[in-house]
């Protein structure tokens, strides 16, 4: 059918309405990650002077050239310490963020959170045998943490979303929740008993329980950089179906969509990230919660706007906590959980009072 | 066409034909099995038997074809918390869009037109569950014309709103109806507007066909007593329409 064409001076303009993404937000939260980023790199023990590193990241691009008269320890300590760290950051900052706006949208509960589905407790029973076997020392070359964590993770995702699932049929909302509450606790009783019996490693696995981000060069970011792009690509070309699930299984149908198969299908997408980021930072709690829910209370609930900015705030968010981590008790570094909750938690309390009193 | 939810039968051999381009009003007392006839039409509950859209089996249709053949508005439509009225008109366009990161200019609108013919358009920015019923009932009915579907199903499209609204949105899918040759299968239970509106009417009860035909076959007193237990007068006018006029039963 086509509609009928309205009269040129009649026409309203589709430009402009309720837009999609809101420009002044997406512009804002690209400067948001670019100064959180140059924070990131320009503050430590050594302090280096923001000018600096811009000249000195700028001479990087190719067929620029400026020189950032900067020392060639000063180039080692941007270029092999922080700029890894910061970019880390970037990533799971905005997978947690991301892959936390995704959740909140398929079970439609602004509660639920990346760790949901026993991620968490999964990725935790991974780093904790790993921790405990000493498996670094059997490997040698590569640290066997993220991986362990990250199969973890991924297995208990597995578990509850097909225990969930009954005669082919995908369980509800509910059922996969419940289904990931009972994996969950199954896998924190079996990582509880692995601890005890190793009580020499404690320190080690609280470290990782509370989550960090150090790094050793750049080795990190290239192991979650492809699980990373896979969920932040698909999950922006998922915004549309996101947005039509918020409406209730019923009403997607009449509207073209397979809910139960949609929601499956923007399931793997998050765990996969939430995995990847749990892997190689610890449970860094909060950020998923936090963010998207302070970007819908400033920016709307489509997720057409969400998504990208829960990307984009959670990415610079996450670099300037870890900012804080590390020189608030400098030269020791708080963990970066400990952050995120502390400067999160009144952030978010402020948004939902002013939010009540408008 | 049967229904059943569980073991209880909602519809019971159930056989309507819809011509294309009719507006066919469903209409029947509450709990007869209308909600039940447009949610079996949309494909939302299991039945047995067939239902054929435009000459093919519903079922053979993928749910995106069929979304862009026949475009549903819901009785109780979920209201998602804080969604912005374009962008809920937004979602009728799903049914035309791929997987994409942000919809198209011709998406945008198409939808800024629904919103303009439904004088929606200074509403275009307020959160859906801020608004009015009755404003709210017709973001629901923009959605579904943003939906460019042949066939509207339509469950009480209008209970929310006031007299003057409730003529203009009908009005309104009249003239889309002509217009677009569109076909309009709506419950609706004030029987006086039925009659205006409607060019057939299906009866239901107990989960049973018991008329169908024209306004001034269905709509006399007697059928009107039977079904609603109240008294009525019916005026049939030279267009063929129909005015009903409801009155007290006094006791004794
Ligand atoms: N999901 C369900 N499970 C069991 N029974 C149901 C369900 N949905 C509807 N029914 C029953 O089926 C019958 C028909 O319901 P339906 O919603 O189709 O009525 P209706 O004609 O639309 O009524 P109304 O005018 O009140 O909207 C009612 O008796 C209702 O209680
Ligand atoms: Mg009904």
């Amino acid at each position: 059918m086509r509609r009928r064409t309205l009269h040129p001076t009649e026409r309203p303009s589709g430009r402009g309405q309720g837009t999609t993404l809101g420009a002044p937000w997406l512009v804002g939260g690209c400067v948001a990650v670019v100064a959180a980023g140059l924070v990131g790199v320009a503050v430590g023990p050594v302090s280096i002077p923001l000018g600096q590193v811009v000249r000195e990241l700028l001479d990087h691009l190719p067929l620029v050239d400026v020189d950032s008269t900067l020392s060639a320890t000063e180039k080692a300590i941007v270029w092999d310490i922080r700029a890894p760290r910061v970019a880390l950051g970037l990533l799971v900052g905005a997978l947690l963020a991301g892959s936390g706006a995704a959740y909140q949208g398929v079970f439609r509960n602004p509660l639920a959170d990346p760790y949901l589905l026993g991620i968490a407790a999964g990725a935790g029973l991974g780093a904790t045998i790993a921790i405990v076997t000493e498996s670094r020392d059997a490997i040698g070359f590569v640290d066997p943490v993220p991986f362990a964590a990250f199969a973890g993770a991924l297995l208990a995702v597995t578990a509850a979303g097909t225990l969930s699932v009954r005669r082919g049929s995908v369980g509800s909302p509910a059922t996969l929740i419940l289904a990931g509450v009972a994996v969950a606790n199954f896998f924190t009783a079996i990582q509880t008993f692995v601890q005890q019996q190793n009580s020499e490693t404690l320190q080690q696995v609280f470290s990782w329980i509370l989550g960090r981000l150090a790094t050793a060069g750049w080795g990190e970011v290239r192991l979650i950089l492809p699980y990373a792009t896979v969920c932040i690509v698909g999950l922006l070309l998922s915004v549309g179906t996101l947005d039509v699930l918020a409406v209730g299984d019923e009403e997607a149908t009449t509207l073209g969509l397979r809910p139960k198969a949609a929601r499956r299908a923007i399931l793997v997408l998050a765990s996969l990230g939430a995995a990847a980021a749990v892997a190689v930072s610890g449970l860094i709690g909060f950020v998923g919660l936090v963010v998207p829910h302070a970007v819908r209370l400033t920016a709307g609930t489509s997720h057409r706007r969400v998504l990208p900015l829960s990307f984009l705030f959670g990415a610079a968010f996450l670099v300037l906590a870890d900012v804080v981590a590390r020189t608030i008790q400098s030269p020791a570094e708080l963990p970066i959980g400990v952050v995120t909750a502390f400067v999160g938690a009144p952030f978010f309390l402020v948004i939902l009072r002013r939010q009540l009193t408008s | 066409m049967t229904v059943a939810y569980g073991e209880r039968t909602v519809l019971d051999r159930f056989t309507l034909d819809v011509d294309p381009g009719s507006w066919t009003a469903v209409i029947g007392p509450n709990g007869a099995g209308k909600t039940t006839l447009l949610r079996a039409l949309a494909g939302t509950v299991d039945h047995r038997g067939r239902i054929l859209i435009g000459g093919d089996a519903a079922d053979d249709l993928s749910g995106r074809e069929r979304a862009r053949r026949m475009a549903v508005v819901p009785q109780h439509p979920v209201v998602p918390p804080g969604l912005r009225v374009f962008d809920y008109v937004l979602l009728g366009r799903s049914p035309h869009q791929g997987l994409r990161f942000s919809a198209s200019d011709d998406d945008r609108q198409r939808t800024a037109d629904v919103l303009e013919r439904l004088h929606l358009t200074p509403f275009a920015h307020r959160a859906v569950d801020s608004l009015s019923g009755g404003e709210r009932q017709r973001a629901v009915v923009a959605r579904s014309l943003a939906q460019d579907a042949r066939i509207l199903a339509l469950d009480e499209p209008t209970s929310f709103l006031d007299l003057g609204h409730q003529f203009e949105v009908l009005e309104l899918l009249d003239t889309l109806r002509e217009e677009h040759r569109l076909t309009v299968v709506s419950t609706l239970h004030d029987l006086s507007i039925v009659g205006q509106f409607a060019d057939r009417i299906a009866v239901v009860d107990h989960g049973r066909l018991v008329a169908h035909g024209t306004p001034a076959e269905v709509l006399v007193p007697e059928l009107i007593a039977d079904h609603w237990n109240v008294d009525a007068r019916t005026k049939v006018h030279a267009d063929g329409s129909v005015t009903v006029a409801v009155q007290r039963r006094r006791p004794g």
